[in-house]
C-alpha cells in the first residue's frame, strides 16, 4: 500500500542522499495520543525511523550525519514531524 | 533573563544536562526514557529539564543546538546529541570513555 507521506519523505531524502540503502518506517500510529506528542494538521507523519546506507555519511561524525538527515526533512519537520529515529551508515560500515 | 541565556546557564554549569520529555522519575517520552535509562545504567548523574514545562523551553532548546528533536544531552556544554546518538554511543563501548576522558564519575567501570 502506498503512502503519500512517506512516498514524499522517500523522494526528499533520496534525491539528497543518493542512497545504496534506504528503508522508512512511519511509526506515527505507535505514538498517536501520547503526552506531549502533537499531531500535524495536515495529518502527515509525526514519528518516522530512517535507516539509510550512503556515502553522504563517509567520514562524518554522527550528530554530522543527523544533521544531514534533519536538513533534508526540514520541511516535513516544520510541519510537525517531531520523532526521528536515524540509522545513518557509510557503505562498509 | 531569556531563554536562550537560561539554556547556556543550565548547559555549562552542569556536568550532564537532558533535555527531555518528563523527568528522569517520569518520562513522558519513550527517546527521553531510554537516555534516562542509560544514564543510569551507567551511572552517570545528570539533570534532567523537562521542556514540557515551557514552550518556549520546547522551541529554545531545538534554536539552541540546531537540532529539531528532543531528547538532547549536553556534557560539559557541548552538544553530544539525541538518543539514537547516544544508544550506539553506549553499544559501541564510547559512552563511558567519554565520560571519562572529560573527568566525569561514573558509578561502575566495568560496565559497557
Amino acid at each position: 500500500m502506498s503512502d503519500p507521506d512517506l512516498d514524499r519523505i522517500r523522494t526528499a531524502l533520496a534525491g539528497g542522499l543518493n542512497p545504496l540503502v534506504l528503508e522508512l518506517e512511519n511509526e506515527s500510529a505507535l505514538h498517536a495520543g501520547h503526552a506531549g506528542a502533537s499531531s500535524r494538521p495536515d495529518g502527515g507523519i509525526t514519528h518516522l525511523r530512517v535507516r539509510a546506507v550512503s556515502a553522504a555519511f563517509a567520514g562524518k561524525s554522527r550528530v554530522e550525519r543527523h544533521r544531514i538527515v534533519n536538513a533534508f526533512l526540514a520541511g516535513e519537520i516544520a510541519q510537525g514531524l517531531h520523532a526521528l529515529a536515524i540509522e545513518a551508515k557509510a557503505p562498509g560500515e | 533573563m531569556s531563554i536562550r541565556e537560561f539554556i547556556d546557564r543550565e548547559v555549562k554549569g552542569n556536568d550532564v544536562v537532558v533535555f527531555m520529555k518528563g523527568t528522569p522519575q517520569f518520562p513522558m517520552c519513550g527517546f527521553s526514557g531510554q537516555v534516562v535509562q542509560i544514564l543510569d545504567h551507567v551511572g552517570v548523574p545528570f539533570k534532567g529539564i523537562n521542556v514540557l514545562e515551557s514552550d518556549e523551553l520546547r522551541q529554545g532548546i531545538k534554536d539552541y543546538a540546531s537540532w529539531p528533536t528532543i531528547p538532547q544531552i549536553y556534557v560539559k556544554g557541548e552538544f553530544l546529541g539525541g538518543c539514537d546518538i547516544v544508544r550506539e554511543m553506549f553499544q559501541a563501548g564510547e559512552l563511558i570513555p567519554l565520560f571519562e576522558e572529560k573527568g566525569i564519575a561514573v558509578r561502575d567501570r566495568a560496565i559497557g
